[in-house]
């Protein structure tokens, strides 16, 4: 079990190496440690797992029912969807089939609906369902007024996006793959057969090589000699409210699509809060995570149209992930044999819901370019802990707290997050090594004081239990 | 479902006061129900330390004119009064939530689940400041951004510094509380920022008024905050911290999970349940949260007498 941050990289060739440790190439690395004879090595420029777009989104399993049909992206959201569900259930990551609603708030909206359920048809999901303004309200009491009507669209379904990654690492990790942290990739040349990658913390080799890259692949791309695709970024800001507004909605609101987008939705998250989001607005910068009043304000508008009494909550966070946009409306997944190379580019806005799917196809594209895949052995199972609301906190559990008290002492008040998990978090197979880490990991000091009355607390423990890192 | 995921289910267990929150308001609540002889008065506290927010006010300005006393030296004292009146003090337990029927909490404690059951309940949960996100300030999400409460417990819980420059955003007591803290602790302070056109201004203390922070600067660690002058000029304040002091919040969840809303007095829209101290007064100073936690205690034994009355 290997995780590193610092020091040299291992001399002895990898047979795949991955650059990228998003959702992307997590699910990837998972997926190649089904093949216990491949040596792979995950190749991160940051201090952790999940710290690009994929930390940042709106954290829905799409079934698909909205993509083009035919498409790539199409095939791979509805195999990611049927693969991600069920892995969710095996290894405890958080999901909540909460079901979506494209509500119509004029009549042309209205009669876009119909062609949206044909659409879903086309994608291979019959069960949409048209809904009239009197079961909409019904099943959706605190919406604005004026909305005339809804498509009602099961399956959809929220997880922790956060868990997600990590459990794909974990397992990995747990198999045998090498995870290499703060370790960004400059360049990579040819080496025999092979390629030879020069990161931040030395040269790494490796036989075959794959660009999951997000808003990076597009330049590690050019740094292979290919120009296939530019990506520019389509930053989304969110609003997150409260847990106490949990109650003001049930489903996960779309606006009906236009042109333009998917639009602002609001939507519950599996860890009992509510979200507003995202905004969409094509940029240049590809490090422009942060948040603008305008985009706050503009949110703000929207919410208030869909549901008036969330904008009487408290917000706990307002962030923004950048969508890996490229002048390709499909995915962009390229295997170039000859160089034993597979790119996996432009996964904008579904890269989550798909990533079980990419991460198969991926392989399968690998095994095109000469890779000798070998026998399959299924890692063993992880189980993750359940950040989800609906599942009781470990404080919660009298048999746990009888077993180990330090799940009784909690220490970040909000999010009912106990020393044990904290220190259960720490001593994982990927740590976290930041407050924000932690965060993910945890849900300390994610609540609405902010670490208020936790955060100095929070803080002791990590730089207690993170004492033998440098 | 396995057994160790099953809530407790056991018979609640009855008290006559259970007053949440050991807090200034809270613990006077508390002494003075059990001296007055209310029974089984029993205080809850998720904190390991009692005493709510002065426990980790390591300054002056507390107590009485005749008596002046750190907060911790305050803290002690209130937590003494209520212990040697009888009331029980239970810390490192947490009220989650309502239980269904009568006056019941879901608490959480090195006990385990549990729920307990009271004749009244004071509800003492106190206050907090407005954190960045909620005041919707733009910009990153850089390490170095804190409250009050967080600095306070940080230099005075664990003797730790926070950053080398620091802006404070609020000019009123508490802003110059951080700023005075940040100094002790060796943190240069680089201003006071406040929207408000006057406020109190002390030497050594630059004060930038009718001042709007915009947005927060850095990847990582906090670069800097972004100002707007009224006069629509702006500019950037390098630092790596910045404390958000002030706009107090009411500790509200229990209350609202209840569907509880305050009523004239410390009674409440549920019958027998009271509220004291910063949760109805947010903006109040210890003294008065204390004086607030009497009064409650006063509408407790009346209604318990009330009751006692009324099941005779
Ligand atoms: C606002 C928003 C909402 C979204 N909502 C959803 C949703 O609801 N459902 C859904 O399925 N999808 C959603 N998405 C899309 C989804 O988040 C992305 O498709 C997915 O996270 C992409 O994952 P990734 O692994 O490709 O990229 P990333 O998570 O960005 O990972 C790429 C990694 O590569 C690393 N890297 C880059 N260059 C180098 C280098 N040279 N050397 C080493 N490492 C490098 C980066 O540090 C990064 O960690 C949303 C996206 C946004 C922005
Ligand atoms: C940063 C800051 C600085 C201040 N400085 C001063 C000062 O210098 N001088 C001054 O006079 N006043 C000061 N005040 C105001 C003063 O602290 C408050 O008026 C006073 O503490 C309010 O008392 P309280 O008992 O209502 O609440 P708190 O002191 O907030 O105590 C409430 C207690 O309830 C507990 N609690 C909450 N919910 C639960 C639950 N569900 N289960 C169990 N326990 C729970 C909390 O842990 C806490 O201990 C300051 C306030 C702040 C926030």
């Amino acid at each position: 079990m290997t995780v590193t941050a610092d020091g040299p990289l291992p001399p002895e060739p990898y047979d795949v190496a991955i650059v990228g440790a998003g959702v992307v190439g997590c699910a990837l690395a998972r997926e190649l440690a089904r093949r216990p004879r491949l040596r792979v090595a995950l190749v991160e420029a940051r201090d952790d797992v999940g710290q690009g777009t994929s930390k940042a989104n709106t954290a829905i399993v799409h079934t698909g029912f909205d993509a083009t049909p035919g498409t790539l992206e199409a095939r791979l959201v509805r195999d990611g969807y049927r693969r991600l569900t069920a892995y969710a259930a095996e290894s405890g990551i958080a999901l909540e089939a909460v079901g979506a609603l494209l509500v119509a708030w004029d009549e042309e909206q209205r009669a876009a609906l119909p062609r949206l359920a044909g659409k879903a048809v086309r994608n291979g999901h019959t069960e949409t369902r048209m809904l009239g303004q009197g079961e909409l309200y019904a099943r959706e009491p605190h919406l604005g007024p004026g909305a005339l009507g809804a498509l009602h669209v099961p399956g959809e379904s929220v997880i922790c996006p956060w868990t997600t990654t990590l459990a794909y690492a974990t397992q990995a990790v747990r198999a045998g793959t090498d995870l290499h942290l703060r370790a960004a990739v400059e360049t990579v040349t040819r080496d025999g057969d092979g390629h030879l990658l020069t990161t931040t913390r030395g040269t790494l080799r490796a036989r075959h090589l794959v660009n999951a890259a997000g808003l990076g692949a597009d330049t590690l791309d050019r740094l292979l000699g290919h120009d296939d695709f530019t990506v520019t970024p389509r930053r989304g800001q969110l609003l997150v409210y409260d847990r106490l507004a949990r109650p003001l909605v049930r489903h996960i609101l779309l606006p009906v699509p236009t042109a333009l987008g998917k639009g602002v939705l609001v939507a519950p998250t599996v860890h009992g809060n509510v979200l507003l989001g995202p905004t969409a607005e094509d940029l240049h910068d590809k490090s422009a995570t942060h948040s603008t009043a305008e985009g706050i304000a503009l949110l703000r508008d929207k919410g208030r149209r869909v549901l008036p009494a969330l904008l009487d909550e408290e917000v706990t966070a307002v962030y923004a992930g950048l969508r890996a946009a490229t002048e390709h409306e499909d995915y962009r997944i390229t295997a170039h044999p000859g160089e034993r190379y597979v790119t996996v580019g432009s996964i904008r806005s579904t890269g989550l819901s798909a990533s079980m799917a990419i991460a198969a196809h991926v392989t399968g594209l690998l095994a095109d370019t000469g890779l000798d895949l070998g026998p399959v052995r299924e890692p063993a199972p992880v189980t993750m802990p359940d950040l989800g609301a609906t599942a009781p906190r470990p404080c919660e559990r009298p048999g746990l707290v009888a077993a180990d008290p330090a799940y009784a002492d909690l220490v970040c008040f909000c999010e009912r997050v106990s020393r044990g998990e904290i220190r259960d978090a720490l001593a994982a197979t990927v740590p976290p090594r930041t407050p924000e880490g932690l965060r993910r990991r945890t849900r300390a000091r994610a609540g609405r004081c902010q670490g208020f009355h936790c955060g100095a607390r929070v803080a002791e423990l990590l730089r207690e239990g993170t004492a033998h890192d440098t | 479902m396995t057994p160790e995921n099953q809530p407790a289910r056991s018979a609640p267990r009855p008290l006559d006061v259970l007053v949440v929150g050991a807090g200034p308001a809270g613990l006077t609540a508390a002494a003075r129900l059990a001296a007055a002889g209310a029974g089984r008065v029993e205080v809850l506290e998720r904190s390991v330390r009692p005493g709510g927010v002065p426990a980790y006010c390591g300054y002056g300005g507390f107590g009485t004119r005749t008596r002046p006393l750190t907060g911790p030296e305050y803290a002690r004292l209130l937590t003494r009064a209520a212990e040697r009146a009888g009331a029980d003090l239970r810390t490192g337990v947490t009220a989650l939530d309502w239980a269904p029927g009568g006056l019941a909490l879901r608490t959480v404690g090195p006990r385990g689940p549990e729920t307990v059951a009271a004749r009244a309940v004071v509800l003492a949960t106190g206050v907090r400041e407005r954190p960045r996100p909620a005041r919707l300030v733009p910009g990153t999400r850089p390490a170095g951004v804190y409250t009050t409460g967080e600095l306070l417990q940080t230099v005075h819980l664990f003797g730790r510094s926070v950053g080398t420059r620091a802006v404070v955003v609020g000019a009123e007591e508490v802003a110059y509380t951080a700023a005075d803290t940040l100094r002790a602790s060796g943190t240069e302070v680089v201003a006071l920022v406040t929207e408000a056109t006057r406020a109190c201004a002390r030497s050594g203390t630059p004060l930038l008024t009718g001042t709007t922070v915009t947005e927060l600067l850095g990847q990582g660690r906090l670069s800097g905050v972004r100002v707007r002058h009224r006069d629509g000029e702006g500019s950037v304040l390098p630092c790596d911290t910045v404390v958000f002091t002030g706009e107090f919040l009411p500790e509200d969840e229990l209350a609202r999970l209840g569907g509880i809303t305050p009523a004239p007095g410390a009674r409440t829209s549920r019958p027998g349940v009271f509220a004291a101290g910063g949760l109805t007064h947010p903006d109040g100073r210890a003294e008065e949260a204390a004086r607030d936690g009497s009064r409650a205690a006063d509408m407790v034994l009346e209604w318990l007498a009330e009751g006692a009355h009324r099941s005779e």
